[in-house]
């Protein structure tokens, strides 16, 4: 093959029975041979579940049954996703050895349509990091230019997708951890409405943050990834029960009519050349036929320091129960308290014990009205920030991430320069909303520029119908060549 | 406790819903089996599992409520965290500041009303072994964690601090336990953890001066314990205080054995929970057509039960003090559909409640699987005077030990025909005859002596004869 096949057209060519599904492993599966140990996307590849969902696929087609829509496209999985048998690590110490004993619900509804996991990505450790260096077993490196970071935490996944190892890959978005690493690696990215992508089986960093969403090489895999993994799940409390957008369908209504709110406050950080990347974005939309002005949301300049009171402070109760009694690390100790803390000294990495830390400290008494509750009122006021610019606009749009991808280690002895990467996506996360990254062409070092949809709860239909414009109009990015410093 | 000093008293009591599944997961509601074998991700703490409220769990937190007169309201989950090895995910769930019931009372069967501030839901955390000679974690050789238990749905009731003495406590406790059972949320059984009770107790002075410090104490696990454990604690924070010193709040650990509570931990080592909104559940808000549902189904609660008694003894002329206990136990012991059943089929209410409290109840289990028709029909033979008391009451323990039958058949078996009167006229005049000094004092109005004569012919006749013949026959020769 040459450049990547879309999702759509494999599946269409496995469920038609005019390729096999063990053919379009294999293929893949060399791809990766190939290239992973410069990139370093995966934790594990999960060859031999793949193979065997491959000629499962296969025995299906050959008995006249149909495997469903993503009948024999493999999958990358974020390795923060619960796989029966299969370790789950979050790329942290503190799970080592631990294979769940149930599968997430994302991973039910990819295996029941016929997808091949083709293996478990990188990430930064729980998802806390924007670039996978975080990560207890190495960086990802970003498929464009492997001295940059892919971004985070979903690196692996944006990776793998870029790289061409899978056409298709599972994140999870808590600030901004699909949409940027998307941003950075030049693919599409997608945040969906807070509850309508089970949480059942994804380990939980930030829980009412945390959400499931595709990435793919082009926004109509997006989408049909999306339909794939969405819709109502009784396992999840805060899953949505009402009928989830399906956008596979409306991609191509275009946004003759539409009112484009291009969001002035997401542009004020970010580098001149992202700037004029949105701005070519935006007549883009308006020669589609879109009305375009710009608007201004001055809470969103409030979320970042928002969210890292209500993420860590979630976090510091999430990762609690890594305490060396029951499953993963356990280092030995003369007693209970001095094992657990024994474990969690070695099983965590610095930015996961600095998020426990402070995540701690805005929740104790005396300081959680100042901190965790100021912060959920802040939150409220995004919200409200953001729906009185959607009475106006159909969608806002912005840049996804501040500048392109940053070199690897530049940002590493710096917690808030890393924390601000995800200053143009985290309003979406507190807000519920989703949003998705477009690739928009190379920035001026050539690098993926990444271009953000935002829009109100439930406008995922709306969201893909811009995204398709946008990525009709892009400007030419190269595919990327896996070498080292070629870039610029 | 000496007179000088005033008690007051708040319970906690944890008590564990009768679902036939968990709070937050589908494992079966099971504590006992063997361990660790009713765990699932969600009750383990596995990375990535979620919980799902149990309908059921809170329709019976709800029946608590509606039996406690609180307003059930829209409410919440918060996590409580805290590390500890049988808490599998290192927290709680629990309602914290918007708990679903609120603003109830609980009326002890002397009429003396305890306000109920709130009863709220949580999960219950594993079972943790310590193995080696101190049975506590400190020195333990190792310990052993049962997560069966973990996720099972509790209920926690906080009274207010409303009690003054530990006989008060005591009746609160064992009203409350019979409130649970009677509305289907709990076994209520103490000795078997699954009604637990915490006691806060402090002193003061008087009646009127402001409440001293308290301290909170543990492992009560009988009403007996409960009232021991508050007795000595009032006296150990007198004697604190008579000797100049101060009372610490603090927990405190009952020790049934010593007979004594001892210091758990202060307040200056006590948790910081870090309280809060659980983001993992939405807001738990029951619908007025739900609550009224669980209202509409909820059976008669004991006090209702006693009135009912007493109101049959009222139409007889009013209820004496050893009638009240009857009622108490008969309701206690849920026998008291008998009681209501007999007295509506004519028998009267004293001797229904008078078979129902004394003979029925030694034997409760045979008494509620009986059917109410053979224990009414036996009753109306007794109040007609076909049997007599002795002969009713063996005909009742044959009953029990063949688990049912008709009474006229087997009073006939056992030979119990009703005394004809020309014999029964005879027999009082016989014992009337060999006591001459007796019949004379009865005859000056020695009423007691009725009862002399009585046991005479019942000894006569082997108990065949009925007492209150006996009685009329008596004061008929006495003209």
């Amino acid at each position: 093959m040459t450049g990547p096949r879309p999702a759509l057209e494999t599946a269409a060519m496995v469920r038609a029975g005019e390729e096999q599904a063990v053919d379009v492993l294999e293929h893949h599966l060399a791809v990766i041979e190939a290239g992973e140990e410069s990139v370093h996307a995966f934790n594990l590849v999960t060859v031999d579940l793949a193979r065997a969902q491959a000629r499962a696929v296969d025995a299906t087609v050959a008995a006249g049954g149909d495997p469903g829509p993503l009948a024999g496209v493999p999958v990358a999985l974020k390795d923060n996703m619960c796989t029966r048998g299969v370790p789950t690590t979050c790329s942290s110490r503190i799970l080592d050895g631990w294979r769940p004993p149930y599968d997430a619900t994302v991973v039910t509804r990819l295996t029941e349509a016929g997808a091949l996991l083709i293996g478990k990505t990188n990430m930064d450790e729980f998802a806390m990091g924007s670039s996978t260096e975080s990560s207890a077993f190495g960086t990802t490196r970003n498929p464009h230019d492997t001295t940059r970071v892919p971004g985070g935490s979903s690196g692996g996944s944006a990776a793998a997708v870029a790289a061409g190892f899978a056409p298709l890959a599972i994140g999870s978005d808590t600030g901004g951890s699909i949409r940027q690493p998307a941003a950075l690696c030049g693919v599409v990215g997608m945040k969906p409405t807070y509850g309508t992508v089970s949480r059942y089986g994804l380990v939980a960093f930030a829980s009412s943050l945390d959400q499931i969403g595709p990435f793919a090489t082009s926004v109509a895999d997006a989408a049909l990834l999306f339909d794939v993994i969405g819709g109502h799940d009784p396992l999840d409390s805060t899953s949505l029960n009402r009928p989830t957008p399906r956008v596979l369908s409306v991609l191509d209504d275009g946004v003759d009519g539409m009112t484009v709110g291009v969001l002035a406050e997401l542009l004020e950080g970010a580098a001149p050349d992202v700037v004029e990347r949105v701005s070519q974005a935006a007549e883009a939309l308006a020669a589609a036929g879109a009305r375009v002005e710009e608007v201004s949301v001055p809470e969103v300049t409030l979320g970042l320091s928002a969210y890292y009171l209500i993420a860590p402070g979630e976090a510091s109760s999430n990762l609690a129960r890594y305490d060396g009694v029951r499953y993963g690390l356990r280092v030995d100790a003369e007693d209970t308290v001095a094992m657990n803390t024994a474990t969690r000294s070695e099983g965590f990495g610095p930015e996961v014990k600095r998020r426990i830390m402070l995540g701690t400290y805005v929740l104790s008494a005396g300081y959680m009205d100042a901190y965790y509750n100021q912060a959920l009122r802040v939150r409220t006021r995004i919200i409200e920030g953001f729906d009185a610019a959607y009475t106006r606009c159909d969608v806002l749009l912005g840049p996804t991430a501040p500048t392109t991808a940053f070199a690897i280690g530049a940002k590493v002895d710096d917690p808030l320069a890393m924390y601000l990467s995800d200053v143009c996506t985290i309003p979406s996360n507190l807000a519920g909303h989703p949003a998705i990254s477009v690739p928009f062409g190379p920035g001026a070092d050539g690098l993926p520029v990444g271009v953000q949809v935002l829009g109100p709860a439930l406008s995922e239909g709306t969201l893909f119908r811009v995204a398709t414009v946008i990525e009709s109009a892009a400007p030419l990015l190269a595919a990327p060549r896996i070498t080292t410093g070629t870039r610029a | 406790m000496r007179a000088d000093w005033s008690m007051v008293i708040g319970l906690e009591v944890h008590c564990e819903l009768k679902t036939a599944t968990k709070l937050f997961c589908g494992c079966p509601n099971l504590f006992g089996d063997e361990p660790n074998t009713n765990v699932c991700p969600n009750c383990l703490g596995l990375p990535g599992s979620l919980p799902v409220l149990n309908q059921r769990a809170v329709e019976l937190a709800m029946a608590i409520g509606t039996a406690l007169h609180c307003d059930i309201r829209p409410s919440t989950f918060h996590r409580k965290n805290y590390f500890y090895p049988d808490q599998a995910k290192d927290y709680q769930i629990s309602q914290y500041d918007e708990p679903l019931n609120v603003d109830g009372h609980l009326d002890l069967p002397d009429g003396f009303r305890v306000g109920i501030e709130r009863a709220h839901m949580e999960e219950d955390t594993g079972k943790t072994t310590h193995a080696g000679t101190s049975g506590r974690i400190h020195g333990a050789d190792y310990s052993l964690v049962d997560y069966n238990r973990s996720g099972v749905p509790l209920v926690e009731i906080v009274s207010r601090p409303d009690m003054r003495t530990a006989d008060q406590a005591r009746a609160y406790v064992t009203e409350l336990r019979a409130i649970l059972v009677a509305s289907g949320a709990s076994d209520g059984k103490m000795e078997e953890g699954s009604m637990r009770v915490d006691a806060n107790v402090s002193v003061r002075p008087g009646p009127d001066d402001p409440f001293g410090t308290r301290c909170e104490i543990k492992n009560l696990n009988s009403v007996r314990s409960l009232g021991r454990a508050i007795e000595f604690e009032a006296e150990r924070q007198i004697a604190l205080l008579e000797s100049g010193e101060r009372v610490v709040q603090q927990t405190r650990h009952w020790d049934e054995g010593a007979g004594r509570t001892q210091a758990l931990r202060s307040k200056e080592d006590a948790y910081d929970y870090r309280y809060f909104l659980e983001p993992d559940l939405v807001p738990l808000v029951p619908d007025a057509e739900w609550i009224r549902a669980v209202a509409d189904t909820l059976g008669m609660m004991p006090a209702e039960r006693r009135a009912r008694l007493t109101a049959l003894l009222d139409e007889a002329g009013g209820a004496t003090g050893s009638q009240l206990l009857q009622v108490a136990t008969v309701v206690e012991l849920r026998l008291d559909d008998l009681v209501v059943e007999a007295v509506a089929a004519g028998v009267p209410s004293v001797l229904a409640l008078a078979r129902t409290a004394n003979e029925a109840a030694t034997d409760v289990d045979a008494a509620r699987a009986l059917d109410p028709k053979s224990y009414v029909e036996l009753l109306t033979l007794e109040a007609n005077g076909s049997l007599s008391a002795t002969q009713a009451k063996a005909v009742l323990a044959e009953l029990f030990v063949l688990g049912g039958g008709d009474p006229a058949v087997i009073a006939r078996d056992k030979g119990f025909e009703a005394m004809s009167e020309d014999s029964l006229v005879a027999t009082v005049g016989e014992a009337v005859t060999a006591n001459p000094d007796e019949w004379a004092r009865f005859c000056e109005g020695d009423d007691k002596l009725a009862g002399f004569f009585t046991m005479l012919v019942m000894k006569a006749t082997r108990g065949q004869a009925n007492g209150k013949a006996v009685a009329a026959e008596l004061r008929r020769l006495r003209g």
